[in-house]
């Protein structure tokens, strides 16, 4: 048995508080208001105990065994509202002012701060699940972490939808049995580590805004779909659909399972009318498999595979070069223009420095260069915290984007921030010959990527006067992207980078200035 | 259906980053934003799970199959019985108790409900003073039972004992009954775990006098009253038949009042003396239709239904329909709320007892835009209980059909808690409860909200027994296959 409460604190303080009781009579107010104004009042200097009840006997019972109740109080009627409070007198006038202030209010203030469930929330809840989603959306965007990437889009195909998965780090054997499961159910699975999408002018991912045409692009390289449907554009044509498979589908493992069935997407699609397929080096027997694929589209198909371009099947045309797959399926005739020659080393001066963000750009210059006979390296220690990076002391071509130097940061092609440190350093080294660097326009990418290298060009021009190394720039990306074409390449024109149109007019120009015996034909165009 | 990849009306869902929906918008798809976060507690192998598990075509059969059959209950109630008579459990000569929550023995009982159980013993002539009440069950004199393993409910300590009437509800269609204690009212009361002559006294002249006159009127009415009518006229008055009862109470009273008048000498004035200052008197109706109904849907196999969600203070659990009868419980969670005078969380005991069948059954948190009155216990808004409401409606299976929300536009309120949507999407289910003093002896302390933990889904998630996957066609890329594709499985 518990004694009730007493009727006086333990302890007597100085200015000792003591019971006040006030009766509202024939005032009725719900309970739960009541309850939340007395927790209203418990907040106010000097008052120990507040209770605020109908005064029904067992509200009354409730506040005397509180050691609330007095002789107001106990008098007080069942529809008569009862002020209990304890406190020194000083506090009373005080109190019951804010009571009726909160009375007549109708709902008290909040600042009792007993937050929880139902607060400040939105009536218009954002949805937590795929499965909660009303109707069948007809794709999922899945960005998450890896480790939860491939729960999300097995998710998303069972609910019926087509999966576009940015993540990257998801396990090969998930890769595919979500393909093998999407194929089952009619659906595409497009990633993981995929790039960019555009379905129908619905941009999904990193992509350009890239006029409509009658150009269907499948590919295994985000940069490089990027870099072909700009360029498609320059060339006059335009862009029905670019699927995007994630880097890793035409390995052997993946099988190339998003590519076919994206094919067969594009061969039912009346807005497509060619297909362009790229990748960097596939498996070869899935290239083969690929391509025969391709060949029972019944479309025109030009295969841009770069570093293994596999005997093609009739109907499908191989290009050995990004720009090549795009002049190939814009009807462009006869070989590539070749730009001015670049300054060859000299003196001092006698190394080529390329700092892409996008990978497939080193993959291809690393290709060109290769050909042409010219060794570089490509890897380089990330620089410790505030230091600035070490180039090696021979030809270097970096992957920037490369997770070795992404990790714990964004890419840098969204953040600039990745690369200026390096651009810095390579303008610096005085055996700096050339300095090459891509930059990738259009949704996801920086606002501003151009002006990022401008920046840095000036600032070490500042520094070290007219003496820098010949810079080399590619702008990807169309008069319609965020950032706009034409401003970016003036921004580079205007601190004395030299322009060229593309990512692989870059790499022949580079390799024909480096190489120990000057290249012949910089791109090699076969099956026509 | 699957969905065309191109075509009109593109509607796309974001998960993850935000800023991926921006250009797909801008271009003109439709962006359904997710408001991502790690599902399954962040545990990658659960939510691999999970993942098989969604849009799982027996799973999703099975959850319409239970859900049919939980909203097919017509709850009747249709008489008072002593609780020997009702459950063979208590009839034999042992000492047996029922109680809330999932099993728990009287070394890990708390306060309250160790308090119960003493005023239960007294109450039975099992001791003669609380402290060999205490002897008797720490020497193991004294069986314990969960209520809901013999189809009863009760509120907070759940105490049920053999002399102690039980209300008798029924579902229309299959006879299947479920049973509750009657509510003693407010203040000082045994499921509060208050102890005294006074408690003890009033629960005596239930049984004497409250239950021979409700029997007797309940059986002079032409017909058992339909419980489920009854509630939703409640929801219109501002009820959500939890936490808060005064509508429904007032309804049943009125339903009783003549009948109840013609039985004086049993005890019906009495009762409509105690029953017209009772406002939380139908909370026990409220639960044992809600048994009603939630027992139908128990045991579809597949079915990842909850279909119990009860605390004994200590522990609180949930089962699941196609999972047996596991409990899969977590601690108890504290209970954010108002405070009567003189107390404060400090005192609060944990969640306790088994009222939260009203939530399994769509009700209380769940119907929270019935009752905007009650989200001021936690100082909320009536706009923030219709959110409540809306977000519950996300872990739900299916909707009321009789039981409607006037704060939604009169939608069914959400019924059918899955366990793969709450560990899909993090949201806990809300639970609208009052709050015990976590000493023995004291009883209510105040009222507010709490929510269903975690743990105990996931918990059931990772014991839920997966379905045969039928193996999945292998891809073909053959020359036939072309441009047909697979149908979707």
């Amino acid at each position: 048995m518990v004694e009730p409460a007493q009727m006086t604190p333990p302890e007597a303080p100085a200015c000792a508080p003591e019971v006040h009781n006030l009766v509202r009579a024939d005032t009725y107010v719900d309970s739960v208001a009541l309850m939340r104004i007395a927790s209203a009042l418990t907040t106010l200097p000097g008052i120990a105990a507040a209770g605020l009840v109908m005064a029904t006997p067992a509200n009354r019972q409730q506040v005397e065994a509180a050691g609330l109740l007095a002789a107001e109080g106990a008098a007080a009627r069942p529809n008569d509202l009862l002020i209990a409070l304890r406190c020194p007198p000083d506090a009373v006038p005080r109190a019951v002012e804010e009571a009726d202030r909160l009375l007549a209010q109708g709902r008290p203030d909040d600042a009792h701060g007993a937050g929880g469930a139902g607060a400040r929330e939105d009536e218009d809840e954002p949805h937590r699940s795929l499965a909660t989603v009303p109707g069948t959306p007809r794709l999922a965007v899945i960005s998450t972490p890896g480790a939860y990437a491939a729960a999300e889009a097995l998710k998303a195909l069972r609910l019926g939808m087509h999966a576009f998965v940015f993540s990257d780090n998801v396990p090969v054997a998930d890769e595919v049995a979500l393909k093998r499961e999407a194929h089952a159910r009619g659906l595409l699975m497009m990633g993981p580590d995929c790039g960019t999408a555009v379905l129908d002018g619905i941009p999904l991912g990193f992509a350009n805004a890239v006029r409509r045409g009658p150009v269907g692009l499948i590919g295994a390289s985000g940069t490089g779909l990027q870099q072909v449907s700009t360029l498609l554009q320059a060339y006059g044509t335009g862009v029905s659909q670019i699927i995007g498979v994630g880097g890793r589908d035409l390995s052997e493992e993946v099988g190339g399972a998003c590519m076919r069935d994206a094919l067969d997407v594009l061969a039912a699609d009346p807005a497509t009318e060619t297909i362009v397929l790229v990748s960097k080096p596939p498996a070869p027997g899935v290239a083969r498999a690929v391509l025969a694929h391709a060949a029972r589209t019944g479309k025109p198909v030009v295969a841009a595979f770069l570093g293994g371009a596999p005997d093609a099947p009739p109907g499908v045309s191989v290009a050995g070069s990004l720009r090549d797959a795009a002049r190939i399926a814009a009807g462009l005739d006869g070989p590539a223009p070749v730009p001015a020659p670049l300054s060859p080393p000299a003196g001092e001066r006698r190394l080529l420095r390329a700092l892409y963000a996008g990978g497939t750009f080193a993959y291809e210059a690393r290709l060109r260069l290769e050909a042409a006979g010219v060794k570089a390296d490509t890897d380089a220690r990330p620089p410790a915290p505030g230091e600035a990076p070490r180039l090696p002391g021979s030809h270097v071509v970096l992957d920037l984007g490369d997770d070795l130097f992404t990790a714990g940061r964004p890419h840098p092609m969204i953040d600039p921030a990745v690369r200026a440190p390096w651009l810095a350093a390579a303008l610096r080294d005085p055996s700096t010959a050339v300095v090459v660097v891509d930059v990738v326009l259009g949704y996801g990418a920086g606002a501003d990527p151009a002006g990022a290298v401008a920046d840095v060009v000036a600032q070490e021009r500042a520094v070290s006067g007219a003496r820098l190394p010949h810079i080399v720039a590619f702008v990807v990306g169309t008069p319609d992207d965020p950032q706009g074409l034409d401003g970016q390449v003036r921004a580079l024109r205007d601190v004395g980078v030299t322009v060229l149109d593309s990512s692989t007019t870059a790499a022949d120009a580079l390799a024909a200035a480096f190489a120990p015996v000057p290249c012949g034909t910089p791109s090699d165009r076969r099956n026509r | 259906m699957t969905a065309s990849l191109l075509g009109a009306d593109p509607h796309v869902v974001t998960v993850g980053l935000d800023s991926f929906g921006a250009a797909p918008r801008a271009a003109g798809a439709r962006v359904t934003p997710l408001d991502w976060r790690p599902p399954a507690g962040a545990d990658p192998v659960l939510g691999a799970k999970l993942a098989r598990l969604t849009a799982h075509p027996l799973v999703d059969a099975a959850n319409e199959e239970a859900l049919r059959r939980v909203l097919d209950v017509r709850p009747l109630w249709t008489d008072v019985v002593t609780a020997r008579e009702a459950l063979p459990v208590l009839a034999g000569p042992e000492r047996v108790l029922l109680h809330a929550g999932p099993p728990i023995a009287w070394e890990r009982m708390c306060g309250p409900m160790r308090a119960a159980v003493v005023g239960a013993a007294l109450l039975e002539g099992w001791a003669d003073t609380p402290e060999a009440a205490e002897r008797l069950a720490a020497s193991g004199g004294i069986a314990f039972a969960p209520c809901h393993d013999h189809d009863a409910v009760g509120p907070m300590a759940g105490i049920v004992s053999p002399s102690m009437p039980l209300l008798v509800v029924e579902d229309a269609g299959t006879g299947r009954r479920a049973y509750s204690n009657l509510n003693e009212g407010a203040g000082r009361c045994l499921r509060y775990g208050a102890l005294g002559d006074d408690v003890l006294a009033r629960l005596r002249w239930m049984g004497e006098r409250l239950a021979p006159s409700l029997k007797a009127a309940l059986h002079s009415l032409p017909e058992p009253v339909d419980l489920r009518s009854l509630t939703a006229q409640a929801l219109q008055m501002g009820d959500e038949c939890h936490s808060r009862n005064t509508a429904a109470s007032a309804l049943l009273l009125r339903a009783m009042a003549p009948a109840l008048a013609r039985q004086a000498d049993l005890g019906g004035v009495e009762a409509l003396d105690f029953l017209q200052d009772n406002t939380y008197w139908f909370l026990n109706f409220s639960m044992a239709a809600a048994k009603t109904a939630t027992l139908a849907g128990h045991g579809v196999p597949h079915s990842t239904l909850v279909t119990a969600f009860a605390r004994n203070g200590v522990e609180v659990g949930i089962r699941v329909s196609g999972g047996g009868s596991a409990w899969h419980t977590a601690p108890a969670a504290v209970v954010e709320g108002l405070y009567f005078a003189g107390y404060g969380p400090s005192d609060a005991n944990p969640d306790i007892g088994d009222s939260a069948v009203t939530e399994v059954y769509g009700l209380g948190g769940f119907a929270l835009a019935a009752a905007p009155a009650i989200v001021g216990f936690v100082g909320g808004t009536p706009r923030g209980a219709r959110a409540t409401s809306v977000r519950m409606g996300r872990i739900t299976v299916g909707r009321h059909r009789e039981l409607r929300l006037p704060g939604l536009d009169f939608e069914g309120s959400p019924l059918g808690i899955d366990v793969r949507a709450v560990v899909d999407t993090g949201i806990e289910p809300v639970i609208t409860t009052g709050i015990a003093h976590r000493e023995p002896g004291i009883g209510q302390i105040g009222a507010g909200l709490t929510h269903a933990p975690m743990e105990c889904f996931t918990g059931a998630l990772r014991a839920f027994p997966e379905p045969e996957q039928r193996p999945g066609p292998e891809p073909e890329h053959g020359p036939e296959h072309g441009r047909e594709r697979a149908p979707a499985v």
